[in-house]
């Protein structure tokens, strides 16, 4: 994953990522032309596949609504780099497998523009613009199976949901 | 092993025995609940994994409640979708409009939940069924998907932050402003990833419908449950409701918190939200200032019979002023009826209130009562986003009912103390 960033605040919540007037369809073009519409209404004029979002505290907050991730997803941004993500938010992702990292650190110091590369064998975060290397917080076992073997809905299909 | 409440729940529905704070499971699901918005993807996903049936029907609840009845030629679509999917699975927990109300007044009421289960749901305040003793939990589309196949759900056990209300509670102050003084202390991430443990003296002494109100909005503190442990007023709530057995369940004594925070209430006020998050919260006498525009009493916070109760008790025989709009929200058609033969209906109409049928409408800026730019709602809704009820330039101030009603009459943020 390398891409250009694109830096927001804590509390972005769900209404800001897909707002709810955009709710009545789950045609996934549909929504991602919405993307973040609400709290940057030039984001899919400027933003481009394989970007990446560097966020606050919180990420995601509010509505369990899918199409949040969803329309992120499939605008084609590569991962999201979170300082911490709100929890159904964060389980979306993992089931959809929209990528994230938890990172404190380089959510504090990566800028606006800079190239971001992550090298997911190293685990680290590379910030290529400034030279600087950050680490991120390590999944459970449990949910690099889902992510690994690509979502919830593939995990399932092979026959690895234990229950 | 000592246990929390939420780890007994969660214990109870694995073949674990016992479970700690951190741990991974996989969980039995007694109710799995998707709505308008959320079930047509989750139909989707499952279809996406060629099984024929799901695997129980009845655990399976859909309730279109958010854009019924259907407010554009979309919206009918989707509630289609959990029409014949209803019809095909055999689904006999699928509420048609007519019979449908706001999902979290509505399963509770119908003793869909009861105490002792764990139950999911793809909206994010399906946490409010803790207040009968339940660990119920919000979650995406997809894990509905993967649970009508399953019946199964992947959870991180939670830590719990202990809540101990002692005190009084002054007139006109609720379950409402309590969770609202709470979210206000520890901040909208303040329980993030954690359980939400509700008890104390005043807790014990307060309604189901205010437990209720409580618990739903646990997850605009960032909780993964709210939670209150079962007792006598629990009882009588469920007892004539419940459709299956329940039981109660408590945390022991000794039991590891993650935190522990006790809150004196005797000076408590009713609290007002102000924009835009849930956490900017002021007591009501800070805010006389305030011009609204528009008035909304409803929804899976305080759409309950008490809620529209205490509201009708302050419109009774008064008009609302005339630069607001008010519009009242029954939570259910069984809250509804019981409004109507009890005279409130009466009473919001001929304050000059507009009374919806029961649908979650504009507490998200779907329908029944959107926004444009500039406008102010005062609403006893759950969240104050940045126009989550309509234009992004649009504000929301959040209350309970009393100072809702009070506030229709006077055009501005006020106490209900000073209207009768």
């Amino acid at each position: 994953m390398k891409g250009k960033t694109w830096i927001y605040g804590d509390n972005v919540n769900t209404d800001e990522i897909i707002p709810a007037r955009y709710l009545n369809t789950t045609d996934l073009k549909e929504l991602s032309s919405h993307c973040m519409e609400d709290i940057d209404s030039d984001f899919v004029k400027k933003a481009k596949r394989g970007d990446i979002l560097v966020v606050g505290e919180n990420f995601g907050c509010g509505s369990s609504r899918e199409h949040a991730p969803l329309s992120i997803k499939f605008f084609g941004i590569s991962c999201i780099i979170a300082k911490s993500f709100a929890r159904i938010f964060f389980r979306n992702a993992i089931n959809i497998g929209l990528p994230i990292f938890e990172s404190k650190e380089a959510a504090s110091e990566i800028r606006e523009g800079d190239e971001v590369f992550v090298d997911l064998n190293l685990s680290k975060i590379i910030d290529l613009t400034t030279d600087k290397e950050y680490s991120f917080t390590p999944f459970p076992d449990e949910m690099k199976d889902i992510i690994e073997a690509g979502g919830l809905m593939e995990y399932v299909k092979s026959n690895q949901f234990k229950g | 092993m000592v246990m929390t409440i939420t780890e007994k729940i969660i214990a109870a529905h694995t073949d674990l025995g016992e479970v700690r704070a951190g741990q991974f499971v996989y969980a039995d699901v007694d109710v799995c609940l998707g709505n308008d918005i959320t079930a047509p993807i989750a139909i989707e996903q499952f279809e996406t994994l060629g099984i024929a049936q799901v695997l129980h029907p009845d655990r399976i609840v859909l309730v279109p409640d958010h854009f019924t009845p259907n407010k554009d030629i979309k919206s009918a679509r989707n509630a289609k979708v959990l029409r014949d999917f209803a019809q095909k699975h055999q689904i006999k927990n699928y509420f048609e409009v007519g019979r449908v109300g706001i999902e979290h007044v509505l399963l509770p009421e119908q003793g869909i939940v009861v105490p002792g289960d764990l139950v999911i749901g793809a909206d994010s305040h399906t946490c409010t069924y803790g207040a009968l003793g339940i660990f119920s939990t919000g979650v995406g589309s997809t894990d509905i998907a993967a649970c009508y196949a399953t019946g199964k759900v992947w959870l991180k056990v939670p830590e719990t932050i202990k809540f101990t209300y002692t005190g009084q509670l002054n007139e006109w102050v609720s379950g409402k402003d309590l969770i609202l003084y709470t979210i206000g202390k520890i901040g909208v991430d303040g329980a993030r990833y954690k359980a939400m443990e509700f008890g104390g003296p005043v807790i014990e002494s307060l309604s189901m419908d205010d437990r209720l109100a409580m618990c739903n909005m646990a997850i605009e503190a960032g909780a993964k449950n709210g939670i209150i442990a079962p007792d006598h007023c629990t009882e009588v709530y469920v007892n004539d409701k419940a459709q299956r057995g329940y039981k109660f369940y408590s945390s022991d004594a000794d039991c590891n918190y993650f935190e522990t925070h006790e809150y004196d209430v005797s000076a408590l006020t009713p609290q007002v939200a102000i924009p835009n998050l849930p956490e900017n919260v002021r007591p009501v006498e800070d805010l006389s200032d305030i011009r609204i525009d528009q008035v909304v009493i409803g929804s899976c916070t305080n759409g309950r019979i008490s809620d529209l109760r205490i509201a009708a008790q302050i419109l009774k025989g008064k008009k609302i002023h005339p630069s607001i709009r008010l519009i009242v929200l029954p939570g259910t058609q069984e809250v509804y009826l019981e409004a109507l033969r009890e005279g409130l209906i009466e009473i919001f109409i001929n304050a000059e209130g507009a009374v919806s049928t029961p649908t979650c409408g504009p507490c998200l800026g779907g329908h029944m009562g959107v926004l444009t730019e500039g406008e102010r709602a005062l609403s006893t809704t759950n969240r104050n986003f940045a126009g989550r009820m309509g234009h992004p330039k649009s504000e929301i101030y959040l209350c309970n009912p009393a100072v809702a009603a009070a506030s229709a009459i006077t055009g501005k943020i006020s106490h209900p103390g000073l209207i009768t």
